[in-house]
């Protein structure tokens, strides 16, 4: 163990924690079809199991004091050139233990529910391999303890998107968004790569202990705010911030627990977690706070209006989660880290049980996803309608459910810190998502049947609904579990790691909150009024109100721009390269050299006649000339 | 009075010239062949002449060499045109052109 930390000794098995999923993803990778069904339960025993030994560290971690509460563990080294040497070495403190927790737990019951959901799919074994090398990579990045570890468990979970979300690869779309997704994601962890090679230009390290210890001593306050943007350039590809959002929408091509795992849960609030761990960078920048507060904000507000106006169900939730990452980002963005990690918790709780919950509901009704042909679900599926409902109603922020207490905590501390206009965008904001989500909840389980599907929508299998119901436990407790207020447990646990919460005065936590909650129902009754009362003509409505509606489908028309601006001068440069500079330039310079050697030698063999006699007479012309050649010397 | 050197190198060369002549207009193999012949013995006149000029034995030794192999090489060259006969049915070098570029 490294001398240098402090912390609680004699935890050598923390390492176990992303070893187990490793061995699943392994063991289920070479058993192949030969393990058939039980590719599902070795894959969810293994997270089951991790999640297992991270409960048992983490209260190991609360055995000790609140200064010793961290745990680092040297693996092995793993670079050693010169000065410079990166080391696997494994941390665990209050902030990666809150993220192997929501990791392994909310994974496992995905993972269970997988069980359900996958059944009956060709490449069943191959699934789950993937989805417990994903858990192996997300819970390396953020139990490293050094940027480079991170950045390794970065690039993992990328790749196991890209796998899992071109996992039906037979239909091409879904191939092309996995790559949008890989590629797009790609620009951001370009950016981080450079800011770590900075990192290390000016500590010479990378231990999370050096870099973030006390970086005012090592790193000049423009450099930090260098580093710092682009780390956050990462967090924003990632986390599918503005302007690098486009590939979360698309990337639903993939099985749905893989959307509720990596595009909900777990890999998407990495951007998160990593502001919050180079909180100490951030800090010294200053500037670059600002910079995530108002991309934070931006995505909020845009991609909430982008998840009004999505037909297809997952379409709505993936819009939903750029726009909650979005206030995630807002909340680091205000300093208030604390308040980003209960959100980002929260936020995996309810919006993976929706994920969940939007599979349930295309299982029963043959992979249907357009919420048009949808509505009056929750008779048919009453486990999963309710489930949803409780969701929705977290992600509305209705008291006292988690996302009331995560949403309401950001909104106080906006206010409370002078933030007026963050507080005023914050709470539209706010108000759009409860728009939103009511819309889903009324089109797709309330209301009259709009399909022959729907009519017959059957409910699921106990091994989906089970886990949907211990999220909607999750959902209805987490908020309550975990804050008694701003400074509630979770902040009070965290704030070893990520410092003290900003505090200020502003309206009382009381005021705040009946405002939220009227505006979570209010907009909640609107949506019901339009979409389900049946008193409103939600077709003429959404006409009357064109071309909003329209843009907003096409998410405001960014990967329309993007198209345009990047992809097209792409192709078009591609096309330049092959069809002109390749075939014009380079194949005809090798084809001219080639076609003049032929040329020459089709002028050489015209020599060669085959008659004997004009050789003699070569040989006889030949002998003159030396003749000639020797008399004139003489 | 001895015959001028002239003469024999005259004769040698006409000798030769029509040796030469042969080689390249025949078509017959047999009938080059002769021509090579010709030539070969343009040279041998050549050298017994010069030999007997400068009183040295050295062009004249050089001479029975010369016939020896002209000898051996008729063994070899006859040999080869009858080869030739027997698998084409005809000694016309232009028909033998397989090396043709």
């Amino acid at each position: 163990m490294d001398d240098t930390s402090v912390g609680i000794s004699g935890m050598a098995w923390l390492w176990f924690v992303p070893a187990i999923p490793l061995a699943g993803a392994l063991l289920n990778l070479f058993g192949g079809r030969r393990l058939g069904k039980l590719a599902g339960l070795i894959a969810s025993g293994a997270v089951g199991l991790s999640f297992l030994v991270s409960l048992v560290s983490v209260r190991e971690l609360f055995g000790a004091s609140v200064e010793e509460r961290v745990v680092t563990e040297h693996l092995f080294d793993w670079i050693s050139v010169g000065n410079f040497s990166v080391g696997a070495d494994l941390r665990l403190d209050a902030l990666s233990a809150t993220m192997i927790l929501v990791i392994t737990g909310i994974g496992f019951l995905i993972h269970v529910y997988a069980i359900g959901y996958m059944e009956g799919d060709p490449r069943y074994g191959r699934f789950f391999a993937y989805l417990n090398l994903f858990v192996f990579f997300m819970l390396l990045l953020v139990l490293a303890d050094n940027y480079l570890l991170l950045y390794v468990g970065w690039e993992g979970v990328g790749l196991c998107s890209y796998l899992l979300i071109g996992f039906w690869f037979e239909k091409p779309e879904n191939a092309t968004a996995a790559k949008k997704a890989f590629i797009t994601t790609r620009i951001g962890d370009t950016a981080m790569l450079i800011g770590l090679a900075l990192i290390v230009s000016e500590t010479g390290t990378l231990a999370f202990d050096v870099v973030l210890g006390s970086p005012d001593d090592t790193i000049a306050k423009g450099t930090a705010t260098a580093i710092s943007l682009l780390l956050f350039a990462g967090a924003i590809g990632k986390s599918a911030q503005v302007p690098l959002h486009v590939w979360l929408p698309d990337a639903m091509a993939g099985p749905t627990p893989v959307s509720a795992l990596i595009h909900a849960a777990t890999m998407v609030t990495a951007g998160v977690y990593l502001v919050v761990r180079s909180a100490p960078l951030f800090e010294l920048s200053g500037v670059a706070l600002t910079v995530v507060l108002i991309v934070g904000l931006v995505t909020a507000l845009f991609a909430a209006t982008c998840a009004l106006a999505q037909d297809d169900i997952k379409r709505v939730l993936a819009y939903s989660t750029i726009s909650q990452l979005g206030f995630m980002f807002m909340a680091a963005g205000m300093r208030f880290y604390t308040g980003a990690m209960f959100m980002l918790v929260a936020h995996a709780c309810y919006k993976a049980l929706m994920f969940l919950g939007a599979g349930s509901v295309m299982h029963g009704m043959h992979e249907e996803t357009d919420l048009q042909r949808m509505g009056g679900l929750i008779r048919r599926m009453p486990v999963t309608g309710w489930t949803f409902v409780i969701g929705a109603l977290a992600l509305a922020g209705v008291f006292p459910l988690a996302g009331f207490f995560a949403k309401d905590q950001i909104l106080e501390i906006a206010n409370h810190t002078g933030h007026t206009w963050i507080y005023l965008l914050g709470t539209l904001g706010a108000l759009l998502s409860a728009l939103y989500i009511g819309r889903l909840l009324f089109l797709a389980f309330f209301g009259e049947s709009r399909s022959e599907e729907a009519e017959h929508a059957h409910e699921s299998p106990p091994v989906m609904t089970v886990p949907l119901v211990l999220l909607a436990a999750g959902a209805v407790m987490t908020g309550l579990l975990l804050s008694s207020s701003a400074e509630g447990t979770l902040a009070r646990f965290l704030e070893p790691v990520t410092g003290p919460i900003p505090h200020g005065d502003g309206l009382s936590t009381l005021a705040l909150s009946l405002i939220a909650t009227a505006i979570a129902l209010g907009a909640l009754a609107v949506a019901w009024w339009v979409y389900a009362s049946g008193r409103v003509d939600r077709v003429a409505f959404r006409e009357r109100l064109q071309p909003l509606p329209r843009a907003a489908a096409a998410g405001w028309y960014v990967d329309h721009a993007y198209s345009t601006l990047f992809v097209k001068p792409g192709i078009a440069a591609a096309r330049f390269s092959a069809d002109v500079f390749d075939t014009k330039g380079v194949d005809a310079l090798v084809n001219g050299v080639g076609g003049g050697v032929r040329r020459l030698a089709a002028a050489g063999r015209r020599i060669q006649t085959g008659f004997v006699r004009s050789y003699a007479l070569g040989f006889f012309l030949g002998a003159v000339g030396v003749l000639v050649w020797l008399g004139t010397r003489l | 009075m001895r015959t001028p050197i002239a003469y024999f190198v005259v004769l040698s060369g006409v000798l030769f010239t029509l040796g030469t002549l042969g080689v390249l207009l025949r078509k017959n193999a047999l009938l080059i062949f002769m021509s090579v012949e010709l030539q070969l013995n343009a040279v041998n006149l050549a050298l017994v002449a010069f030999s007997r000029m400068h009183l040295a034995l050295d062009g004249q030794v050089l001479a029975f060499f010369s016939m020896v192999v002209a000898a051996a090489e008729v063994v070899v060259g006859l040999a080869i045109i009858v080869a030739v006969y027997r698998r084409r049915g005809t000694v016309d070098v232009d028909e033998a052109r397989g090396l043709a570029g």
